[in-house]
């Protein structure tokens, strides 16, 4: 059986009088890979740095490998965040720092492993992800689809237990998005606790074990992909999957059959 | 006698040459000051600076205050009024009163500058920074400072042409810097356009080469392609 490395209860987020989401709860086991879908607004953003405590929520709890971080006397938000690797839509890699530079600032300055250590980490996550030649390439001198890998890259270092993306393909070129998805699939394959926000159906039903539908701040379905593409209990969840895929240019299953 | 045969342009050179070493002792005076000013006005405008961006409400109210009140009056009056209570309470000589005034004067227009630069880095890098568990502390000095200073260099430059320039003001404090030996020398020569001809002269090489200096930095330290510029 698989260890719950993730779980949330009943959290809450508002801002103001706007409620962002209300009593979301979800538990991510180890080797799961998770995909968060619903339209934009839903709050599925703010949720994934609710759970890395980025952002904190109005009520709930979080745990992470059972010890919960939401209890201010538990541990260090900064200890939890370096267990929790997040990526970006917008990579947010540091501009002034290389490829290398950006994977290793983490271990050097969080994890104080010494520098020669920390580079040869940073060599092999940079390999991991495909871009060793490019290690001395500044973000600015990098596409946006190997931006994305080293920011990857970058959270892969902390050795997380879990990784959450938010939505990592939305701010990429068309032709670039397809080598994002090749390393997030290889990081599936490999193990890596993944929750992911995105709206690349074919990837969801590829390497997803399980989908939730979030929509209006709240979970609506969740289950197998395949459950929430051709057994949805929501017309709405059937509609909204399948306008994504559509967009995307991913037939829909039953053309394909 | 040799006097009358020696043409006049010669004469002129020769006096230039006398009034630039006589100012050149000034010259020493004000780099000293402007390297006091600068620095101190740096340091105490960093450190108001990220108590304006970081600090909380109350704080960022506090550095608003400071600042609109710092610049809301001409460097001067602000300089008297310091001068007095600087030397008011501790004896200092006026070089370091003056000295101390004018960074503190610059302090308030150095916070605006470096405040611009920490929020056109962003809060975005500040989320990545916190994203892989470095500490406020740690994403402003590892992240957030490297490319904020790199930014302020060019408005930086410009400050520090200021300072040069405003530490003429410690003049009215009877410092003997430039402007000060140029006076003299206006008054015991009765040479006023020669003196003050070649005050500005000193003042321009300093300011241009300072200027240059800076854009040399500015340049070295660039980040290649940076989307932020």
């Amino acid at each position: 059986m698989s260890q719950p490395v993730l779980v949330a209860q009943n959290l809450t987020k508002t801002y103001g009088n706007n409620v962002i989401f209300r009593n979301i709860s979800l538990s991510v086991n180890e080797r799961d890979t998770i995909v968060i879908v619903g339209p934009s607004g839903t709050g599925k953003s703010t949720l994934l740095r609710c759970l890395n405590l980025l952002t904190k929520a109005d009520s709930g709890k979080i745990w992470l490998d059972g010890v919960e971080i939401t209890d201010p006397t538990c541990c260090s938000e900064d200890e939890c965040r370096q267990r929790i690797g997040m990526v970006f839509q917008n990579f947010l890699l540091f501009n002034h720092l290389t490829a290398l530079d950006n994977v290793m600032i983490g271990l050097t300055k969080v994890k104080k492993m010494p520098k020669e250590q920390a580079r040869r980490k940073a060599v092999e996550e940079l390999e991991r992800v495909g871009l060793v030649d490019r290690a001395g390439h500044y973000p600015g001198q990098l596409s946006g689809g190997q931006q994305q890998r080293v920011a990857i890259a970058r959270a892969l270092a902390m050795e997380p237990r879990v990784m959450l993306f938010d939505e990592p393909t939305s701010a990429l070129d068309p032709e670039l998005i397809g080598e994002v998805l090749a390393v997030m699939k290889q990081l599936a394959r490999e193990g890596m606790t993944m929750l992911v926000v995105t709206h690349e159906m074919g990837f969801a039903r590829e390497v997803a074990n399980r989908m939730i539908f979030m929509e209006k701040g709240q979970i609506l379905e969740e289950g197998t992909p395949d459950d929430l593409f051709e057994r949805p209990k929501y017309e709405r969840t059937r509609q909204f999957l399948w306008k994504i895929a559509e967009l995307h240019g991913r037939k829909a299953p039953e053309e394909n059959g | 006698m040799a006097a009358a045969i020696l043409p006049p342009i010669l004469w002129a050179l020769i006096m230039l040459i006398e009034f630039i070493r006589y100012i050149a002792a000034g010259t020493v005076t004000t780099l000293a000051v402007t390297l006091v000013a600068l620095p101190l006005g740096l340091v105490i405008g960093l450190a108001f600076a990220l108590a304006h961006v970081y600090g909380g409400k109350v704080l960022t109210q506090v550095m608003r205050l400071y600042s609109t009140l710092m610049r809301g009056m001409p460097p001067i009056l602000l300089l008297f009024i310091l001068y007095f209570i600087i030397s008011g309470s501790i004896n200092l000589s006026p070089f370091w009163a003056g000295s101390i005034a004018l960074g503190v004067v610059s302090s308030a227009y150095q916070l605006e500058i470096l405040r611009g630069a920490i929020l056109s880095v962003g809060g975005d890098q500040m989320m990545a920074a916190r994203a892989i568990g470095m500490s406020r502390l740690k994403a402003i000095r590892y992240v957030i400072l490297p490319q904020a200073l790199r930014l302020a260099i060019p408005p930086w430059s410009n400050e520090a042409s200021i300072v040069l320039k405003d530490s003429s003001l410690v003049y009215a404090l009877g410092v003997a810097e430039i402007l000060r030996r140029a006076q003299q020398l206006s008054a015991t020569t009765q040479q006023p356009f020669m003196a003050f001809g070649t005050a500005a002269l000193i003042y321009f090489i300093l300011v241009f080469t300072a200027n240059r200096l800076l854009d040399y930095l500015a340049r070295r330290t660039q980040i290649p392609a940076n989307p932020l510029g």
